[in-house]
């Protein structure tokens, strides 16, 4: 009787030393994110991780036009809000150069997670300081890129369909170029559909943060449009403002001049998302994370919508980068756990429930499935978009090179201020004050 | 006899407390009553303004703490009095300052002529007008950017009906030519109540005597409007002017949530402006040498301003 008490005694002085032993390790983790539908995939998937780990899951989610502002004072003001960041691309330079990222290039060897097992668009994008060095600041969290969603029910309209054919003389059909695209643009603009007006194309023309930016690149890029010399760094005159991205910055005025629903001079990810599934524009630009949203909206979803890549230009074909990695901040009190949930997130199986719930894994394992491309109906366009991205400065002055474009973009396509060779010369300007400020030339 | 509350508080103070007071000059007892409120000033108002005028003469820049902060002199404040962009910012806030101090003026003294006067429903119309300036700017901007919508905005209707063309053929906040007309038009309608109440302080406060003295000289209706209200009303008109003149040149969330300081940076105010260089491109040296130009510029503004106040005052 002695024994069996002593042994129970034990036994329960074991499992509470445990169950101690758990709560002194757990942690109050913070994530900080943008506020929208992949963030809330992103909670449904990290329930998983605080049954497995024992740590609770906080999260700050900002919206997207104060998500830079916010989190950037955060970051530059030591605060201790977030442990992990899932932060934009642009930061990795700042991040990086400031300390306020854990570099993970040792965490990443002694776990066994491999760059290579990541799409390398996506490494270099949201992983890498400086840009082409095995120097990682972040795992690939969420692929993103700009594509095109259209109204695949409107294309289908045998009299639509029989009067752009006698119009442009081909079918209307998801456009092969730029320039098909505007066609399509300027045939649904004023048109009655369903005894209601609709519109061409709702495209990023916001002014405040990134929208324009993120917007017109996708033409720039196509009509040949380069940040700088490939040869010699940081030289950008004839590049930047080279005749061919002048013809392209033309290109999306001209998109925006006759094509755009009246009023839409200010318009990035949500009003796109707003005007297309009330039933106002024929063609939405937009990043991809809002697709699987479109595809289960009950008004505009399933067979009613259609998604393809950004069209190429005369220039090239290529599509604006977006998406973010995820990052362990250098002031959180919880660098352990937050590594634990990076090492956790990096898992194949994990990566692929992040699919199932909406978040764009970039992982190849689940990309490279052969069952991938036929998982939803906007599986394949992602994976073409993912292989022809490009994105904008990573620099640790990328807020000032963004603001600056952003404004003589927004002065030319929107106010219709003097023309498209001007408005990037006098990027040319600014950028050039901006890098010789930062020592680079 | 009851005493006084001075006099119980003065029995209930201990006597140790009551000598050493009673120890201190008038002078000492002054400082130690002002004396924290000057060191909170010191400590979030004058402390911050020197930092500013300090940082204004450097490179430095808050995102890039581990980056050498150098001395660079004047170069900040010669490179913001020769950037156009700024001017650009200038002329806008200016046009926004002139036409809404000009607007509010002229309505806000109107309505208050006429609520002056004795009528039926005189305060449910008071209220009914005074409702716009007790909403937050941000909300304001917000829902006047759904009355300016195109296809579905209030505003647009109206002006369609009117004109009888399309609602749809204009955007006052995409237009370059509309949208510094779109900002003034909002901020009239939030802001004219308020001059319209201090207006109508200043007239409720003139003597019915004054009036029936120049009837009894005969005086028309209209002499009386300029000869006894426009004059005594007009120190009360100045400092309406001079609250909104502030106010106006520092505006930020209505215009903010309006335009975003758009199309182009047609609407594009100095407060927008200063707060994109400080705290989107972390230009923190630059940004203090512009604050300390805006601070100069109103300091010295409103410092003429107030003596002529003053003067139209001693009159």
């Amino acid at each position: 009787m002695k024994l069996k008490f002593a042994q129970t005694a034990a036994s329960a002085a074991i499992l509470a030393g445990i169950g101690m032993a758990g709560q002194a390790q757990a942690a109050d983790l913070t994530l900080c994110w943008a506020a929208w539908d992949p963030a809330n995939a992103l909670v449904e998937l990290s329930k998983d991780f605080e049954k497995e780990s024992g740590h609770n899951m906080s999260f700050e989610f900002v919206p997207w036009p104060n998500f830079a502002d916010r989190m950037l004072n955060e970051l530059n003001s030591g605060g201790q809000l977030c442990d992990l960041l899932i932060g934009d691309s642009q930061w990795i330079g700042g991040a990086a150069e400031n300390g306020q990222y854990v570099k993970l290039n040792d965490f990443f060897e002694q776990e066994g997670i491999s760059m290579d097992d990541f799409i390398p668009a996506t490494v270099a994008g949201y992983s890498e300081w400086p840009k082409g060095t095995p120097n990682y600041w972040a795992l690939p969290a969420f692929g993103d890129v700009v594509g095109w969603t259209y109204r695949k029910d409107w294309f289908e309209r045998p009299e639509l369909r029989q009067e752009f054919q006698e119009k442009y003389g081909r079918e209307l059909a998801v456009p092969k170029t730029l320039d098909e695209l505007k066609d399509i643009a300027e045939f649904f603009q004023n048109r009655e559909i369903d005894g209601k007006t609709v519109y061409g194309a709702a495209i990023y023309t916001e002014r405040g943060s990134e929208g324009i930016t993120m917007g017109v690149t996708n033409a720039l890029y196509n009509y040949g449009f380069e940040y700088a010399n490939p040869d010699k760094p940081y030289e950008l005159e004839g590049f930047v403002n080279s005749a061919e991205a002048a013809k392209g910055l033309e290109f999306y005025k001209e998109l925006y001049d006759c094509c755009t629903p009246p009023g839409s001079s200010d318009w990035y990810m949500s009003e796109d998302i707003d005007a297309y599934k009330s039933g106002q524009v024929a063609l939405q630009m937009n990043f991809a994370f809002i697709w699987p949203g479109v595809n289960a909206d009950p008004n505009v979803g399933g067979d009613k919508s259609g998604y393809f890549a950004n069209p190429e230009g005369p220039g090239g074909h290529f599509a604006q980068l977006g998406g973010q990695g995820i990052s362990v901040v250098a002031n959180s009190a919880n660098k352990d756990a937050a590594l634990e949930y990076i090492k956790w997130f990096a898992q194949p199986e994990v990566q692929k429930r992040w699919w199932q719930l909406g978040g764009y894994s970039a992982l190849k394992a689940v990309v490279e499935d052969p069952g991938f491309a036929d998982s939803q109906p906007y599986a394949q366009t992602f994976l073409d978009s993912m292989a022809i991205v490009k994105d904008f400065w990573a620099e640790p002055a990328y807020a000032s090179l963004l603001l600056a474009m952003q404004d003589h973009v927004h002065d030319y396509v929107i106010a219709g201020n003097g023309t498209a060779q001007e408005a990037l010369d006098k990027l040319v300007e600014d950028w050039t004050e901006i890098f010789e400020d930062e020592g680079k030339l | 006899m009851t005493k006084t509350v001075v006099e119980s508080l003065a029995e209930a103070t201990p006597p140790r407390a009551a000598s050493t007071i009673r120890g201190l000059s008038d002078r000492a007892i002054a400082w130690l009553f002002v004396g924290p409120t000057i060191a909170l000033l010191l400590a979030i108002n004058i402390f911050p303004l020197i930092w500013t005028i300090r940082l204004s003469f450097t490179n430095y820049r808050v995102n890039r703490p581990n980056a050498d902060v150098s001395w660079v002199g004047l170069r900040n404040y010669e490179r913001i009095l020769n950037d156009p962009d700024i001017w650009m910012t200038m002329q806008a806030t200016a046009h926004f300052l002139f036409w809404t101090i000009f607007f509010q003026v002229v309505i806000g003294f109107t309505l208050a002529w006429l609520i002056n006067r004795k009528f039926k429903g005189n305060d449910l119309w008071t209220t009914l007008i005074v409702l716009p300036m007790m909403l937050s700017p941000a909300v304001v901007g917000n829902f006047w950017t759904f009355l300016y919508q195109p296809q579905i905005g209030l505003f647009n209707y109206l002006v369609a009906y009117v004109t009888g063309g399309s609602a749809a053929s204009f955007s006052m906040i995409s237009d370059v030519d509309l949208a510094p007309w779109a900002i003034v038009i909002v901020d009239t309608w939030m802001w004219t109540p308020f001059v319209m109440l201090i207006c109508l302080a200043g007239l409720r406060s003139i003597p019915d005597s004054i009036y029936e003295a120049a009837e009894c000289d005969r005086a028309s209706a209209w002499r009386q409007f300029w000869t006894i209200t426009i004059p005594m009303v007009l120190p009360f008109l100045m400092l309406a002017v001079l609250f909104r003149g502030i106010e106006n040149f520092k505006m930020f969330d209505l215009v903010v949530q309006l335009t975003g300081g758009g199309p182009g940076s047609i609407t594009e105010l100095t407060s927008i402006n200063l707060k994109r260089e400080a705290f989107e491109k972390w230009r923190t040296g630059y940004s203090s040498a512009y604050a300390i130009i805006l601070f100069v510029t109103v300091f010295g503004l409103a410092s003429i301003y107030v003596k002529a106040l003053n003067k139209v005052k001693e009159r």
